[in-house]
């Protein structure tokens, strides 16, 4: 409910424009008017338990998103999250069932396995000057297959049946399973909001991937190592990726054939909503988070109100158009 | 609006006889125009004719190119009356005026061209968005033979066939007169068209203004260089702070007396007389190349001593201060600065061992026009900005970017302001300032004065001055040879990418640069 709350106290500007105004404040006004409609037409959707289920739901998302936002702060972008997230979930839970690892040594070594596809990522973008769009597209196959790969297209899970027809033995750790559950799959995504928020806005990293963002050619000629932050976006939104995959690993406890692949797309369209969020005018860990909140509660919403599930993207995708448009039309 | 006076747009592409052609009277009256938080212009009067040159000048911001913009129908909300002979018409978007044959060539080219379709196409662009009416299918050969035509007409040697992207930036320019001229064209303005252009290419810009006074065309001349608009114009009017100041006849006119009313004040001495006492040689380049344009490069500096890099356009100076700032394909050859050998292979490495550098492309290369005042002035030194080397400490940031703003004295209402919302000799003035507040040895300026006006001018020479005062090697490469003689302490000209004559500017003069500049041995 902050949010409702900053609308309500939130100073209007001096100099009153209203479509800066929606530019600033559109996305909170739509969550606002959300959560006023949901809240009239459905008893439980204001309960706490509601909240908090909305909060867990967008975890992955806003986790992913952050990735994201990340490589869209030095101008990139990383379409390939989707797919690490999908290889992370794959990995973390075979290393378990299949290999007996611990949880540390599990979480550890799927991160670094996952680091290594940012490090394939970033030296063909910045070392091979492929378009990052198009290089992670392309990329984004080529880690679903790993992915799809290793684990011979089937679910892993505990007490599976291996290929030579015997029962894995290894046991999904409980202590592994808590970082899906709540309260820690939201302290996570909230702690990993506020360090990047904190990383990006108030460190001179963060500084100077904007600065790369704004004006690659300048920030060179300013003697930024540009390359060196590049190369470290990749790698980021590549962790951040893998992180996204485990914890859902953690949650569902499986790991499904292109498990991480839905989360793309809603944590693009996180990344871009956040844009607008205060009139920050660039990618930025709140306004990701808001974003993710958005697409939250309307799905979350829109299952309260019981629309059919087939008929949920419709709804979805207008609304979002809906936040978009109130966010970037400007009256010149 | 169509029910204008026909009679008088007479095509250029037609080639009717115009010269006796009707003298056609364009005047803007008591023209004013807001944007949020500026008041850009105030009451301007504005009056030409077709059939003559008339020159628009004032100081960076003082509202030349937004009155054109208003003219050209870029900007709709303004208020006031534009008359042509007489008529009231009504430009609010650029289809209004381009239909009273007012276009515009605006200064940034590459904005108004498609790279990637050819030279005709080009040309064709308002014929094929405007003009083809219930036609579908695109006629290629007749595309090819109007712009031909046109480009014959203006004696431009391009093929219509090329792809803009293949072209010189002189090229394109002309391309885009050719587009204006495609069309009814009664008054054309060209907004600093010379700024990028080499000596020989204004020659033949100027040619091409002549032809079309001819053709009873009125030009409006945007630049801020006078001995030009002197040679080319033949009435003036000179802007400032967004008011009308004066409109006379050229002729009743020296250049002393323009700058005057530009400023509104004398201006007296452009360049700062100070004898800076010099200091042992610190910087010195043997057989310094960079793979590609510059090779053999043997030039040397002493602590405040500026240096000066002349030569023409294309001469290799942008790509000497380049190749020294690290961002040369392959350097090689020694350069060192204390005896220090240093290795130049990236401009970070380069900013680590003190080379500074102001890039000619201010906004391409040289500040962030999305960002703040402050973002811009701390990016070359952010570290000193940070507790732990990390977390920056935005008070000591904010305090820094003051000082600059007022040592420099960049109009901004605050250090907040996105640098895009600035003028571009205040901008210029943030491209230096961020290097003022490290501590680099050498300083380079690669054409800083290039689109600034006057009054910034000496500002900006006053800086690298201090610079000078302050024991730093500055290394000054501009084509302007004014600038070489007033504020150098020695030349080197560069010719085709060698250094072809090193002067001392104390026994030189303009003549012996220009002389060396064009290969003369």
């Amino acid at each position: 409910m902050n949010t409702a709350k900053t609308i309500q106290t939130s100073k209007t500007p001096k100099s009153f424009g209203f479509f800066d105004f929606l530019y600033k404040y559109g996305t909170l006004i739509t969550i606002g008017l959300l959560i006023i409609v949901f809240g009239v037409m459905s008893d439980s959707f204001l309960q706490p338990s509601n909240i908090i289920n909305i909060l867990r739901s967008i975890s992955i998302v806003t986790i992913i998103a952050i990735g994201i936002t990340i490589s869209l702060s030095v101008g990139g972008f990383d379409l390939s999250v989707g797919s690490v997230a999908s290889l992370a979930n794959a990995l973390v839970i075979s290393m378990f069932v299949w290999h007996g690892q611990g949880v540390w040594m599990s979480i550890i070594l799927t991160i670094l396995i996952c680091l290594s596809a940012g490090i394939i990522n970033s030296f063909m973008i910045v070392k091979l000057k492929i378009q990052d769009m198009l290089l992670t597209l392309a990329m984004m196959f080529v880690f679903q297959g790993i992915a799809q790969t290793y684990t011979k297209g089937a679910t892993l899970s505990q007490n599976m049946i291996m290929p030579d027809g015997s029962f894995s033995t290894g046991i999904i750790s409980p202590i592994f399973a808590k970082i899906g559950q709540v309260p820690w799959i939201i302290i996570i995504m909230l702690v990993v909001v506020v360090i990047v928020h904190i990383f990006l806005k108030y460190t001179k990293h963060g500084r100077y991937m904007y600065v790369i963002g704004g004006n690659m050619e300048a920030a060179k000629l300013s003697g930024i190592p540009v390359n060196k932050y590049r190369i470290a976006t990749y790698l980021l939104s590549a962790a951040f990726a893998a992180i996204g995959g485990i914890m859902l690993g953690a949650r569902v406890m499986t790991a499904e054939v292109n498990s991480g692949a839905p989360y793309l797309m809603d944590s693009v369209a996180a990344a871009y909503i956040g844009f607008a969020v205060l009139g920050a005018g660039k990618p930025n860990a709140i306004g990701t988070f808001v974003g993710a909140v958005l697409i939250g509660i309307l799905q979350n919403g829109l299952v309260m109100l019981s629309v059919p599930y087939y008929a949920m993207d419709i709804v979805k995708g207008t609304v979002l158009a809906f936040a978009l448009a109130i966010t970037y039309y400007k009256s010149k | 609006m169509t029910a204008l006076p026909i009679l008088a747009m007479k095509s250029f592409l037609e080639g009717e006889e115009m010269g006796e052609g009707k003298q056609v009277k364009l005047q803007m009256k008591n023209i004013s125009i807001e944007f949020p938080g500026v008041k850009a212009l105030e009451n301007v009067d504005f009056l030409t004719t077709t059939g003559t040159s008339h020159a628009l000048i004032g100081a960076n911001g003082a509202g030349k190119s937004t009155l054109m913009k208003v003219l050209s129908g870029a900007y709709g909300h303004y208020t006031g009356e534009i008359y042509i002979d007489d008529d009231p018409v009504h430009i609010r978007n650029p289809k209004d005026a381009k239909d009273l044959g007012i276009q515009i060539v605006y200064q940034e080219v590459d904005t108004a061209l498609v790279p990637y379709l050819t030279v005709g196409e080009n040309i064709m662009l308002d014929y094929t968005v405007n003009d083809m009416g219930k036609k579908q299918i695109v006629s290629w050969g007749q595309i090819h033979k109007r712009s031909k035509e046109i480009l014959e007409k203006m004696n431009v040697k391009v093929s219509s066939k090329k792809l803009v992207s293949e072209l010189t930036l002189a090229e394109k320019q002309m391309v885009l007169i050719a587009r204006a001229i495609s069309k009814t064209c009664r008054f054309l303005i060209l907004d600093e068209p010379t700024a990028p252009l080499s000596h020989s290419e204004t020659e033949e810009l100027f040619r091409i203004v002549r032809d079309l006074k001819l053709e009873n065309v009125g030009v409006i001349f945007i630049s801020h260089r006078l001995p030009e608009l002197f040679e080319i114009c033949d009435d003036i009017t000179v802007m400032r702070d967004g008011e009308f100041v004066v409109q006379e006849s050229i002729q009743d006119m020296t250049q002393n007396q323009v700058v005057e009313y530009m400023l509104g004040r004398k201006l007296g001495d452009q360049f700062p007389k100070i004898d800076i006492q010099k200091g042992e040689t610190i910087f010195e380049t043997k057989n310094f190349s960079d793979g590609e344009k510059i090779r053999d490069i043997h030039i040397h500096a002493k602590k405040g001593e500026i240096i000066g890099i002349a030569g023409l356009v294309g001469a290799g100076k942008t790509e000497l201060c380049k190749a020294l700032f690290g961002m040369g394909k392959t350097n090689s050859g020694d350069v060192t600065l204390h005896g220090k050998k240093l290795r130049l292979r990236s401009p970070d490495e380069a900013v680590r061992q003190g080379m500074a550098l102001v890039p000619e492309e201010r906004r391409k290369e040289g500040v962030l026009v999305t960002e703040s005042v402050t973002t811009n002035i701390t990016a070359v030194n952010l570290k000193n900005f940070c507790t732990m080397n990390t977390f920056l400490n935005l008070k000591k940031e904010k305090k820094a970017a003051r000082e600059v703003i007022q040592n420099l004295g960049i109009k901004t209402p605050s250090e907040n302001t996105k640098v895009q919302n600035l003028s571009g000799g205040n901008q210029q003035k943030v491209a230096i300032g961020k290097w003022l507040i490290t501590d680099a040895e050498v300083y380079i300026f690669d054409e800083p004065t290039k689109g600034v006006d006057v009054g910034a001018k000496k500002d900006i020479f006053e800086l690298i001055f201090q610079l000078a005062q302050r024991g730093k090697c500055i290394i000054y490469a501009s084509c302007e040879l004014s600038e070489m003689i007033g504020i150098t302490d020695r030349v080197y000209v560069l010719y085709d990418g060698m250094v072809a004559k090193e002067l001392l500017t104390s026994e030189t003069n303009e003549e012996e640069i220009l002389f060396y500049s064009t290969g003369g041995r």
